[in-house]
């Protein structure tokens, strides 16, 4: 069988292309890895969660309410218990709960369940066995959270509310990963014991649950459609065993689909690899490729057999990317145990199979095809003199067709990757602009450098600094790919630094960092006791009075046409916001409103008048936080009437204002102006510190003791749960980003790896003219050292930018740069260049000047 | 078999047109074994790359084996030279990344559906012109692990792969020992009489000049003298 020229060629030279650009075909293979463990990953945990949508949820339907269920909702419930649908309770709180034997209190999550919960799928306990017996006696299952942070152990008795049980097991269930789940650990008992404990009657945190059994589907959505109505007016949420699973499956599409971008940069950074080794490599192969020419080669059969090569190199880049990104995906779950609702199988998932491949080839052939079209302007004539420089690459529409065919590449990759379609096309922007960025930053340093050109200082310092605008030179190349990695691991940490410090609760000032709820009118002043007893500082107790909308200027909630169903999420908060219409969950959900006097340090008065002089007429007046009144459609002006627990009070907004939510303090969306509020049914919030966590656990005890309805949350606690969430997440970024790293290193191996020919001669010759090994190591020295300044210094400089501009804008916090660990990065960088380069240079450094002269020739 | 009239090269350098050759009328024989002799810049090289159909003349024709060089394309011009052209450089430009027996084979694989072998065939006959330049044991060998001379055996081997009607050599010596330089053009003689090329050859190497049937002199871009030898 004989081949066409170009693939006989292409077969025979990747032999030894291989060695050379093999390397950097490794940092498609990285790209490629990341994207499939992935996108397998996000395959396979979908699949499970399809799966096991039943077990998930535990029935076929749930219905849920914040408050008991109204007359209408029993009715329902009752109806479908006449006609044969099994049906159980489960009713979720949050309380104190207290350890005799230790003496411990923590604030809990407590899950009255019903006898026959779940459904389907079965719970594991530790000792085995234990769910389905366990609540005929007194007696609870617990996380084992509880055991490690009460110093409890199984046997011990359990104090809920006015309650004693025996701790009877552990339960072994992935938990939800919320802020409430932040709140504590969970406690189960029997829902038939729950109401004896207390805790219901006083708990701000209940929700009531009844779970169905209707395995088939006609009947589940004749059942719910016929319903809807009334599900809706009672203000009761539904959640099918699908519906469950189509939202969680959503939800975890969108956060894998946001870590494939990062994979995805890691695939683009190592595209960016591909292109400059590639041009090194054509400068190369220069010769070659004239005397081809020489000997008959057609133009188009030389650029096809390199191109043919890029493409060959790329499918085994691929294809090991593919390996270890199966690897990788047996391993993430392990990172990400804790956040997934479900075990997750390995499975093989040939479609991320096919993709990572035929992207990691699509990625090295398009990057390469740039450079590549040099090949096309070598002239045979320069087989016979040596003047490659003459090389001007022509601008034909070949070229610019390679141009737009990378760019289209990369916004169709991002499209098909990217949770919705405008943060593909916002990435695509993205990295084009800082590509630019880099380059243009590059050439001015490049052009700086050249500029200021320390032209006093010694011949060898001299000689390694020139060497960045020498003909050749890597300069721009190495700072586009190492900045670009600095740049991203930059823009990482510094968006996860300031998120991390605005969450941070700072130990060191008076912050509050203890926070106590559904303290009762009667008991503040017992509490108010407890507190000054114990020396607790900062004490301040604010009011909280439940409440919903009753109307809107005068329109009954029941008739305001409204947006979607469901808590708002993501992509579909962005679109709603449009629409003219309040959404559905702003206008149903249960407020809790304060009243004060003054604006609290947390809040900006925005638009409108705070009520600095006395009501003379007209409704009492309240101020709504903006993002509220964005959610409400309602601006200054309009009158919300209130349903306070069965009286309607109708209010007028005054003003508008921000509030900064990440602040632990009690932040309210809406509040009253005083003298309005005080009569109503309402509790309070306290907060307070107290040093030491023995001393404010001591407090906590003392207030369960005395008062067991009220919850208190030790701050300090919430914030190690919620580092360790946030940790969490960050790692499985970082891991990604680590890809990019690597990539950037293999990038920048490769560079100075194609570049060591030419340095090896040039050294050769300082030796012949008499230079010693030092200083030809200092030679090298200065260009590294100076290549990694600049390079480090381009990409944090655009780090900073990009990180501002993302904080400033889109998590909307005033900006703080880390000074000292950028400084630690950029000399990390600069390190690891010079290191690299040494390394490599090993043997320019070694070898006889002789030799290399020799094999000049 | 090569006829150039009215060849005339001028390019710009730095701006400014530079003429490298002028005026150049030269017919060249069937069989012929021409030496263009010349000091360094006289455009002895532009010549041989006109010649070849590298690079296209300022003004003037090119007809090699009776083909106007002028009327082709890029394209047109690299297939004749693949079919017609055999090429020997002052430094060997073997291809490094490929053995010698795949150097050899270059030729013949460009050709493509011109070539009637089979690939076994074409080893073959790669191998057999590898024998004829003694360095059948180094087949599988690449350039860098072949001295000067073996590369030159290579490359004289490459270059008649594709049995070529012209030969050009450039400085086929020029990068060689006296001793070695001796053998390689000894080789190359012997190889253009058995397979009768018309061998076309740029030098400043006297004696390998005077082995050449006919001698052109050439300096400032211009022929200077055009010496035949009747007899070798």
């Amino acid at each position: 069988m004989r081949f066409p020229f170009a693939i006989t060629h292409a077969w025979r030279e990747a032999r030894s292309s291989w060695r050379r650009i093999g390397l950097y075909m490794g940092s498609i293979t990285l790209g490629v890895a990341a994207l499939v463990a992935i996108n397998s990953l996000r395959s396979s945990v979908i699949a499970s969660v399809e799966l096991e949508s039943r077990t998930l949820l535990g029935a076929d339907l749930r219905l849920g309410a914040g408050r008991a269920f109204s007359p209408r909702i029993q009715a329902v419930i009752d109806s479908a218990i006449a006609k044969g649908v099994p049906t159980t309770y489960v009713t979720r709180t949050a309380s104190m709960a207290y350890v005799q034997r230790t003496g411990a209190t923590r604030l809990v999550q407590v899950r009255g369940v019903g006898r026959d919960y779940p459904y389907y799928g079965t719970i594991k306990t530790q000792p085995a066995g234990l769910w389905n017996a366990f609540r005929s006696q007194r007696a609870v299952l617990v996380d084992p959270a509880v055991l490690v942070q009460l110093g409890a152990a199984v046997g011990d008795s359990l104090n809920v509310g006015i309650s004693r049980f025996i701790i009877a097991g552990t339960v072994d269930m992935p938990t939800d990963v919320s802020f409430q789940g932040a709140l504590g650990p969970r406690v189960f008992m029997s829902d038939s014991l729950l109401p004896a404990t207390g805790v219901l009657a006083f708990g701000s945190l209940a929700r009531y649950e009844v779970y169905m059994k209707i395995p088939s589907d006609v009947t589940l959505n004749a059942f719910t459609s016929s319903h809807e109505a009334v599900f809706r007016t009672e203000q009761t949420r539904w959640d099918t065993a699908d519906k469950q699973a189509r939202q969680l499956t959503r939800a975890l599409d969108n956060l894998t689909r946001f870590l494939s971008l990062v994979g995805l940069t890691a695939l683009l950074l190592g595209g960016i690899g591909v292109a400059s080794a590639v041009n090194v490599f054509v400068k190369e192969k220069l010769p070659s490729i004239a005397v081809l020419r020489c000997l008959g080669a057609r133009q188009s059969s030389v650029f096809t057999a390199y191109l043919l090569q890029a493409g060959l190199l790329g499918v085994a880049g691929a294809a090991v990317g593919v390996l270890i990104g199966l690897v990788l995906q047996a391993f993430i779950p392990r990172m990400v145990h804790s956040f997934l609702p479900v075990e997750i199988g390995f499975t093989i998932d040939w479609i991320a199979i096919g993709a990572g491949l035929l992207i990691g080839a699509w990625v090295a052939t398009v990057f390469a095809l740039i450079p590549l079209l040099t090949v096309r302007d070598v002239s045979p004539l320069q087989a016979l003199r040596r003047e490659y420089d003459a090389i001007t690459p022509r601008r034909d529409v070949w070229r610019a067709l390679a141009y737009v065919s990378l760019f289209a590449s990369v916004v169709l990759i991002s499209l098909w990757q990217a949770p919705a379609w405008r943060i593909a096309l916002a990435f695509s922007a993205g990295i084009g602009a800082t590509v630019i960025l880099l380059w243009l930053t590059a050439l001015f340093l490049v052009r700086a450098t050249r500029r200021f050109f320390p032209r006093g200082a010694a011949y060898v310092y001299r000689q390694g600094v020139s060497n960045l605008f020498r003909p050749h030179n890597q300069t721009v190349a190495v700072t586009l790919s190492l900045g670009f990695g600095v740049f991203l691991i930059g823009t990482l940490y510094l968006v996860q630094r300031n998120l991390l410090d605005r969450i941070a609760i700072d130990e060191g000032t008076n912050r509050p960092n203890l926070l106590m709820f559904d303290i009762q009118s009667d008991q503040r002043k017992g509490v108010e006791d407890i507190l000054r007893t114990h020396h607790a500082t900062g004490v301040q107790i604010t009011p909280m009075v439940t409440a919903r909308i009753a109307a809107i200027n005068g329109v009954p909630v029941a008739n305001i046409p409204a947006d979607s169903d469901g808590a708002p999420n993501g992509a579909d908060n962005v679109r709603d916001r449009r629409r003219a219409r309040p959404e559905a969950w702003a206008l149903r959900r249960e407020y809790r409103n304060t009243y004060r006097a003054e604006l609290a340090p947390t809040e900006k008065l925005l638009a409108g008048k705070w009520w600095n002089n006395p009501r003379n007429g007209g409704p009492p007046r309240i101020s709504v936080d903006t993002g509220l009144s964005e959610n409400l459609k309602v601006k200054i002006g309009d009158r919300i009437t209130w349903d306070v627990q069965g009286r309607q009070v109708e209010t007028v907004i005054a003003n508008l204002r921000s509030v900064n939510w990440a602040q632990f303090s009690p932040n309210f969306f809406v509040v009253f102006e005083p003298g309005v509020l005080e009569q109503a049914p309402q509790t309070m919030i306290a907060l307070a510190r107290k040093e030491g966590d023995t001393e404010r656990s001591e407090l906590q005890r003392d207030l369960v003791r005395a008062y067991p309805n009220v919850s208190s949350i030790d701050l300090g606690v919430v914030q190690k749960t919620l580092d360790g969430i946030v940790d969490k997440v960050t790692m499985v970024i970082r891991f990604l980003a680590l890809f990019s790293i690597l990539g950037g290193i293999i990038v920048l191996i490769g560079a100075l790896t194609t570049s060591r020919f030419q340095r090896t001669r040039e050294s050769a010759l300082l030796k012949t003219l008499g230079a010693g090994r030092a200083q030809v190591g200092r030679i090298l020295f200065t260009e590294y050292l100076a290549l990694g300044v600049l390079a480090g210094l381009t990409g944090m400089l655009l780090s900073g930018v990009a990180g501002w501009a993302l904080i400033r804008f889109f998590f909307k916090f005033p900006f703080r740069i880390p000074v000292p660990q950028l400084l630690a990065l950029w000399v990390g960088v600069a390190v690891l260049t010079v290191a690299i380069g040494l390394l490599n240079s090993r043997d320019v450094l070694n070898r006889p000047p002789l030799v290399v002269l020799r094999e000049a020739e | 078999m090569i006829v150039a009239k009215g060849l005339e090269q001028t390019y710009r350098s730095g701006g400014r047109p530079l003429t490298v050759l002028r005026d150049v009328n030269l017919e060249i024989e069937p069989e012929g074994f021409v030496a263009i002799v010349g000091p360094s810049g006289s455009g002895k090289t532009t010549l041989l790359g006109l010649l070849a159909g590298l690079d296209r003349p300022t003004a003037g024709t090119v007809a090699l084996d009776g083909q106007d060089l002028g009327s082709l394309t890029e394209d047109e011009r690299a297939r004749f030279r693949a079919g017609k052209v055999g090429f020997v450089f002052q430094t060997f430009h073997l291809l490094p990344t490929l053995t010698a027996v795949e150097n050899v084979l270059v030729p013949l694989e460009l050709l493509g559906r011109a070539n009637p072998l089979s690939p076994a065939q074409m080893r073959e006959h790669a191998l057999a012109l590898l024998e004829r330049v003694g360095l059948a044991d180094r087949a599988d060998h690449y350039p860098a692990q072949l001295s000067g001379g073996e590369q030159q055996r290579v490359a004289l081997a490459r270059a008649f792969a594709n049995t070529p009607r012209i030969l050009f050599a450039d400085e086929p010596t020029g990068n060689l020992d006296a001793e070695t330089g001796r053998k390689v053009t000894d080789l190359m003689v012997q190889l253009n009489s058995e397979s009768q090329t018309t061998l076309v050859l740029v030098t400043h190497d006297q004696e390998l000049a005077t082995r050449a049937r006919r001698i052109i002199r050439i300096a400032g871009g211009r022929i200077v003298a055009d010496e035949r030898k009747e007899s070798l």
